[in-house]
């Protein structure tokens, strides 16, 4: 069977010319083609980066001046006092809308870690068939909702809800925006931990299977253990989302610069802040400066964050 | 089917046996299997299988791929539940109850201990592999467990090994350690019928006899059930040998029947011989 084969290529070879192996030189469409998609997928990937280089530059340079000249930073991290229109003495102290964004963060954490991980436990260990794929599709569903949605149904429907139900004054509450909050990232911290416990191997769950564990024991004594950094890193993509959310806040909090003590207060949120502010000000004035610079803030604060998740989630590929 | 009936008949002592470790005298059925089909969405992988396996002996199961020895493992203790694909009927009777009907199937597969081909060290620390069952058995205190985790170590040949490094993923050791390791999971369930399949398939001749030897000690102690693609290895272990081909139970006999060619069909002798498979 050997000598044929060899006496093709041969052939060929020696059609192709006297080199003998130019065959190894030449220029396919396959080849072609191959560096073309090189080309783009590098063009793609290049202005990505770009992009977000340019994102950062131009937040910076709005800011910067500011941000190393003239700004206060003790002030500016540890009072709360927000008052950037003041005539005589403008002061400008974030620390309200940290807290203010921290406690709905945090409310909106302690919402959505249950309802997500409990979804992507049922629907990754115990759903089946057409009930798993509807399940899927449904939070698919919810985690394309706008947030300017929720934002609404914060103002419509939750707002007069927690007025009657606990007799306050107000419904548009740290209690409000991290409900709202909550339901908002729970759908794609269910997919991300759904996707966690489908890369535990099924033949550990098969393992303990033999051992006699009841599927119960199975999902809390080996899968949750085994995927424990997905899931970390689930949680954290959600405490990003609920950092970087603006509409649904700004809608929901009542939007008042106040450090909370309970969950019936109002308060304001770092985004909020700038949404609502950046329109009213003057271009370069301090006041526009100095809402750039609670995005640099807020940039870097994200950017720690879903590095953080990155790193832990890159860290479940490895081990 | 007709030569499965009569492989099944010979239960008298055939005076040929040379097996000594076979007490004769209390040769009771640990599990009785009858008329099991197994199927996978409506194509068979085993059909009409019929067979006895006695308290504290080594069963011994040979045939080439796909013959549906694995199947035949995973009907055994309900493997087939969970998987809807896999369709099972006919009875197993483990001491005498039907494990088809049974409504405790953990309970079932918590005495049955089973050694996959590929060795599975679950990802938590060795102590914790090995102290899995027990905790499931609702044991907590530290000194039983740690008692426990010692002798199946030891038990598993693995013990001098791993005791410095007990805290290490028991997914981390080599595959040869997590074999072991699998072996000393599936002791510390103190089971009483032990299924291996496969289990030389990623291990090394120096750890395989290890093992071996380990279930020579085992065979006085609980019931074993050993499939396997080296037909010297059931020649060594095995009390009584059958022989699956193609999802049909060829041959059931006595170990040393099978190898000195004493068999009811040729294609055993030529499966042995290495004539074919
Ligand atoms: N989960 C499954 N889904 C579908 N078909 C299966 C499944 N498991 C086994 N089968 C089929 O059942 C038949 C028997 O397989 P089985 O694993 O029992 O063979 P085996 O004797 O163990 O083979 P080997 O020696 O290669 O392990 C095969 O045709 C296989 O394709
Ligand atoms: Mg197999």
């Amino acid at each position: 069977m050997a000598a044929p084969i060899n006496e093709t290529r041969a052939g060929t070879a020696s059609k192709t010319g006297a080199g003998g192996r130019d065959e190894f030189d030449r220029i396919t469409a396959a080849w072609l083609l191959d560096k073309a998609v090189q080309v783009l997928v590098f063009i793609g990937g290049i202005s990505a980066i770009i992009f977000i280089i340019g994102i950062f530059v131009f937040i910076t340079r709005e800011g910067f001046g500011f941000a190393v000249g003239k700004l206060d930073w003790g002030q500016f991290l540890t009072s709360p006092r927000w008052r950037p229109t003041s005539e005589y003495n403008p002061t400008y102290g974030i620390l309200a809308m940290i807290a203010g964004t921290a406690s709905v963060t945090g409310l909106a954490m302690i919402v959505a870690i249950p309802f997500s991980l409990g979804a992507a436990i049922f629907i990754a260990e115990f759903a089946t068939g057409k009930t798993r794929e509807a399940l899927k599709v449904l939070v698919e569903l919810l985690a394309a909702i706008p947030s300017v949605v929720w934002g609404f149904i914060g103002l419509t429907i939750m707002n007069p809800l927690i007025i009657d139900l606990f007799d306050v004054p107000v419904g548009l509450t740290v209690l409000n925006a991290g409900i709202i909050l909550g339901l908002m990232a729970a759908p794609i911290m269910t997919s991300i931990a759904e996707d966690a416990l489908k890369a535990v191997p099924d033949r550990y769950r098969e393992a303990a299977e033999a051992l006699g564990a009841t599927r119960g024991q199975i999902v809390f004594r080996v899968v949750l253990p085994a995927a424990k950094n997905g899931l970390l890193g689930a949680v954290l993509l959600g405490v990003g989302r609920g950092f970087g959310e603006t509409m649904a806040v700004l809608m929901a909090t009542g939007h008042a610069i106040n450090i909370p003590d309970s969950i019936f207060d109002s308060v304001r949120a770092l985004t909020a802040t700038i949404a609502a502010e950046l329109g009213e000000t003057a271009v370069g004035s301090e006041h526009y400066q100095a809402l750039f610079t609670i995005g640099i803030f807020l940039f870097v604060i994200t950017f720690i964050i879903n590095l953080a998740a990155d790193l832990i989630v890159r860290g479940i590929r490895k081990g | 089917m007709v030569e499965q009936a009569a492989t099944q008949a010979p239960e008298a002592p055939s005076g040929l046996s040379s097996s000594a470790h076979r007490d004769t005298t209390r040769a009771s059925n640990k599990l009785e299997v009858r008329d099991l089909n197994i199927s996978y969405g409506g194509v068979s992988a085993l059909r009409d299988v019929s067979l006895d396996i006695r308290e504290h002996e080594i069963f011994g199961i040979i045939g080439p791929a796909n013959s549906g020895k694995t199947s035949f493992l995973k009907a055994i203790n309900r493997m087939d539940m969970f998987n809807k694909n896999m369709q099972v009927t006919g009875e197993v009777l483990y001491d005498g109850h039907n494990t088809r009907t049974l409504r405790n199937v953990y309970a079932l597969r918590s005495r049955i201990g089973v050694v996959f081909p590929l060795p599975v060290g679950l990802p938590m620390s060795v102590y914790d592999n090995v102290a899995m069952s027990p905790r499931l058995r609702g044991i907590k205190n530290k000194a039983d467990l740690d008692e426990i985790v010692e002798r199946c170590l030891t038990r598993a040949a693995l013990w001098d090994e791993v005791k410095d490094r007990l805290t290490t993923l028991g997914s981390l050791l080599s595959g040869g350690q997590q074999q072991r390791l699998t072996i000393a999971r599936a002791l510390s369930q103190e089971p009483e019928v032990l299924m291996l399949d496969e289990f030389s398939i990623a291990v090394d001749p120096v750890t395989t006899m290890r093992i071996e030897d380990i279930l020579k000690e085992l065979r006085n102690e609980i019931t074993i059930v050993l499939v396997t693609n080296l037909v010297q290895q059931a020649r060594r272990l095995a009390d009584r040998t059958a022989f699956f081909l193609m999802g049909d139970c060829v041959e059931i006999g006595e170990t040393e029947d099978l190898f000195s060619g004493n068999v009811t069909d040729q294609r055993t002798s030529d499966y042995i011989a290495g004539r074919f498979g």
